[in-house]
């Protein structure tokens, strides 16, 4: 069996896709896949994914409907629009949500394993977290990545 | 064509109509065949490479008035 092994390390709206796509559609490949969740990454494993945001600061590839200067992408409530707005446009799209996503991973029996010492470097809350995750640390990533037939940082 | 079951996979993006696919065809029987209908144009190429890689049989392929239809012999 080909393996595939993920580091998520953000924990922005946009970022937050890609480690669940693919790993959903790997897994439906055939593929064993391990999805590692470190520093900001982690976030995606709290049960409630719906402050997950994205910001058009210092994003200038960001689709905007009216251009729009930086210092005006600074003022309060800008994040929240930019974000409903995308979110918006995904529901619109058919674009499944995150949730969606991450729970057809572990339907597929995709492996989410939590940095432990991200757990404790923002002492997060384990309860906050979905069920079915590992915690581990580096040793624990490299021991699947090092057979992995696809490895990707994202 | 004949088929089996009939998967509504309009409106879904990407990766959804393959997931979905993945689903459908798990309780069926080899040999059986699935229709797949989507609106995602990526889901072409995306339908012919989860094929490959599968060793399910992607039999046919055909786009009518804007969607596009599949049928999916299970291995």
């Amino acid at each position: 069996m080909k393996k595939m092994a993920l580091i998520a390390t953000k924990g922005t709206l946009d970022m937050a896709y890609p480690p669940f796509i693919l790993g959903s559609t790997a897994a439906a490949l055939g593929y064993e896949v391990q999805i590692f969740f470190t520093f900001y990454g982690l976030t995606l494993l709290r049960k409630d994914l719906s402050d997950v945001k994205i910001s058009p600061l210092a994003n200038p590839a960001m689709p905007m409907p009216v251009p729009m200067p930086v210092f005006v992408q600074m003022l309060p409530g800008m994040e929240a629009m930019a974000t409903m707005m995308m979110k918006d446009k995904m529901k619109k799209k058919g674009v499944a949500s995150l949730t969606e996503l991450r729970d057809l991973c572990q339907e597929a029996d995709v492996k989410f394993v939590a940095c432990q010492m991200t757990v404790d470097l923002f002492e997060f809350d384990k309860s906050d977290f979905i069920a079915g995750i590992e915690y581990g640390g580096a040793a624990t990533f490299l021991e699947f990545a090092g057979d992995s037939d696809i490895c990707l940082f994202i | 064509m004949n088929f089996d079951k009939e998967l509504d996979a309009r409106g879904l993006n990407c990766p959804l109509p393959i997931l979905k696919t993945k689903k459908s065809l798990a309780d069926m029987a080899p040999g059986q065949v699935l229709k797949v209908v989507a609106t995602d144009s990526g889901s072409v190429k995306d339908m012919q490479a989860f094929a490959n890689q599968t060793g399910n049989t992607l039999v046919s392929q055909a786009e009518e008035k804007g969607e596009f239809v599949f049928f999916m012999q299970k291995k």
